[in-house]
């Protein structure tokens, strides 16, 4: 029971917004020392969860040619090239992401978006561009509300996409996990076709109010400013 | 055969590198601490190769680490000026450029997907072209070395050090938190080792009444999602529920599919994960890498879709595993 003074650790010290690398330090040394391992255990536990986790940190290799990229205005080309689709509002691109992102990693093919590689200098800026075409120069509370929709429209894509897929770590970590505690057989198969269900809703609910985003910054942005005529005025010129 | 190793050091030589970069910025008030961080973490990927196939003791290893959370925790980590184009020269060179941005950009998944897919399949004698096992991340390390071969042409940068500091700004942007994920993930072992899961599991048990079966329903899916916020990552709640709840409850008491059940489980503590800082990487890393004044926005955004989701997944449960 000494072991959840772990737990404990970690809800206090995100209740009480202390750093959290060194929450996450002082409950594993807590979790340990009471939970009947020696220090020398404990040192060699972080040591060994390190190194069989460092798949999750790979993606810092895609920010050297992003950044590269963005030296020289890929944000600004993805902004201007999104203004060339006159129907495509923000909220239906980002829905059209969303779905794309979902059936990619329902394929296995989880590294495709990601915000450092996708997120930020492409989606993101794109998402803008479809609103400024609109309703010109935004307003900062509607860039941020897009670019954490933009944000959260990868997320949820992501997650309740890949589960569909048989070799993904959840799905292995389930069967791995059951199969080996309680003697038992279930196939990834089984796993990833009764995750499903649960990717067809996410990708109603999160479209659904992706599109409706739409008519938020409408409301929003057609009362802060009134700029609509500029979308008339290009469309005349073009 | 190419191994997952190999691009675990190219992944290290680059923190190292940008760890260089780092001591030498003297715009960054605490460039000593924060290159001491990045560097250790270059050192430990190289490392951890001789821990994970236990040729070397994984002690070292682990003082690192607690080296790493001391920097970073006690505010030794900085960053320095952001040297990068002005707006007027970017937007000038999007206009010369146009859409051929995009290419190194798209080279990315293009070659991982091709990596995944294709490569996979390949043979030399024997033994494949990619390590088993490997072949997406292998994927992701090859699209990116060939996107920045693509990018250094297509952009006529001839300096391999201009590509080196635009992603050490990325880098010192995100700052530590980027470190996070992968260090929930070493709690998650610990709280293994320490058997926090039984004791979970011995404490429900004792407070939930028995044959109610669409009660412990909510319980499990709500706990995966509630444990998921406080850790950040389902992957540790997951053996805490399910050892508490999901398996002797609804599967051995109440002959729920077992497929059902650990499915949807699963997918409920995702649902925490969107809604929890915790999981930096997917919550807070995109807000300062997009540069929002509220770090919590993406959260605020996925909010509503989770609770809705969580609802969902008690409902597939609740009537497909029984």
């Amino acid at each position: 029971m000494l072991a959840l003074l772990g737990v404990l650790v970690v809800i206090v010290g995100f209740a009480t917004k202390r750093n959290p690398l060194l929450v996450v330090g002082v409950a594993g040394i807590v979790t340990g020392l009471f939970g009947g391992l020696s220090p020398q255990t404990v040192l060699a536990d972080f040591g060994t969860g390190f190194a069989a986790s460092r798949s999750v940190t790979i993606f810092v290799i895609t920010l050297p040619v992003i950044g590269l990229l963005e030296r020289y205005g890929l944000r600004e080309q993805a902004g201007a090239l999104i203004t060339r689709f006159a129907s495509l509002t923000t909220g239906r691109f980002l829905a059209i992401y969303l779905l794309l992102r979902q059936l990619t990693a329902a394929v296995g093919l989880t590294t495709l978006g990601g915000a450092a590689q996708a997120v930020r200098p492409m989606v993101a800026p794109m998402a803008e561009g479809a609103a400024e075409r609109r309703y010109g120069a935004l307003p900062e509370r509607a860039r941020e509300k897009i670019r954490s929709f933009a944000a959260s429209a990868d997320n949820v894509g992501l997650f309740f996409g890949e589960d569909c897929f048989l070799a993904v770590g959840s799905i292995l970590l389930i069967t791995g996990f059951v199969n080996t505690t309680y003697k038992t057989h279930l196939e990834p198969l089984d796993l990833a076709l009764w995750a499903i269900p649960t990717a067809a809703c996410a990708c109603l609910i999160h479209g659904a109010r992706l599109l409706y985003l739409d008519r938020t910054l409408e409301r929003e942005l057609a009362a802060a400013g009134g700029t609509l005529p500029r979308e008339d005025a290009e469309e005349a010129a073009t | 055969m190419i191994r997952a190793e190999w691009f675990y050091w190219l992944v290290g030589a680059v923190f190292l590198a940008m760890a260089g970069q780092m001591a030498m910025d003297r715009s960054n008030p605490k460039r000593f601490g924060t290159a001491a961080f990045w560097g250790l973490v270059g050192a430990a990927f190289i490392y951890s190769t001789w821990v994970v196939n236990k040729t070397a003791p994984a002690e070292p290893l682990g003082v690192a680490v607690l080296a790493m959370v001391c920097l970073a925790g006690f505010g030794r980590t900085g960053r320095g000026e952001t040297r990068t184009t002005a707006a007027e020269q970017r937007a000038a060179s999007a206009a010369r450029l146009g859409n051929r941005l995009f290419v190194p950009a798209l080279t990315i998944p293009v070659v991982a997907m091709v990596c995944a897919v294709l490569v996979k399949k390949w043979h030399i004698g024997r033994t494949p072209v990619l390590q088993t096992g490997s072949e997406t991340i292998l994927g992701l390390g090859i699209g990116t070395v060939a996107a920045l071969v693509v990018a250094m042409l297509v952009l006529r940068e001839r300096r391999p050090t201009t590509p080196l500091h635009a992603g050490r700004g990325l880098l010192e942007t995100m700052g530590y938190v980027m470190l996070l994920p992968q260090l929930l993930a070493t709690l998650g072992s610990i709280f293994q080792a320490a058997g926090v899961g039984n004791a979970v599991g011995k404490l429900t048990q004792h407070v939930l009444p028995h044959g109610q079966t669409y009660t412990a329903v909510i319980v499990y899916c709500v706990g995966m999602a509630v444990f998921t916020v406080i850790m950040g990552n389902g992957f540790a709640a997951f053996p805490v529920l399910t050892a508490a709840v999901g398996w002797p409850v609804l599967v051995e008491q109440a002959h729920g599919r077992p497929a059902v059940v650990l499915a949807a489980g699963m997918l409920a503590g995702f649902c925490g994960t969107l809604c929890t800082p915790m999981a930096a990487n997917y919550n807070i890393v995109p807000a300062t890498l997009l540069e929002l004044k509220d770090q919590y926005g993406p959260i605020k955004a996925q909010v509503p879709t989770a609770v809705a989701l969580l609802a969902c997944n008690i409902v597939i449960i609740s009537v497909f595993a029984f």
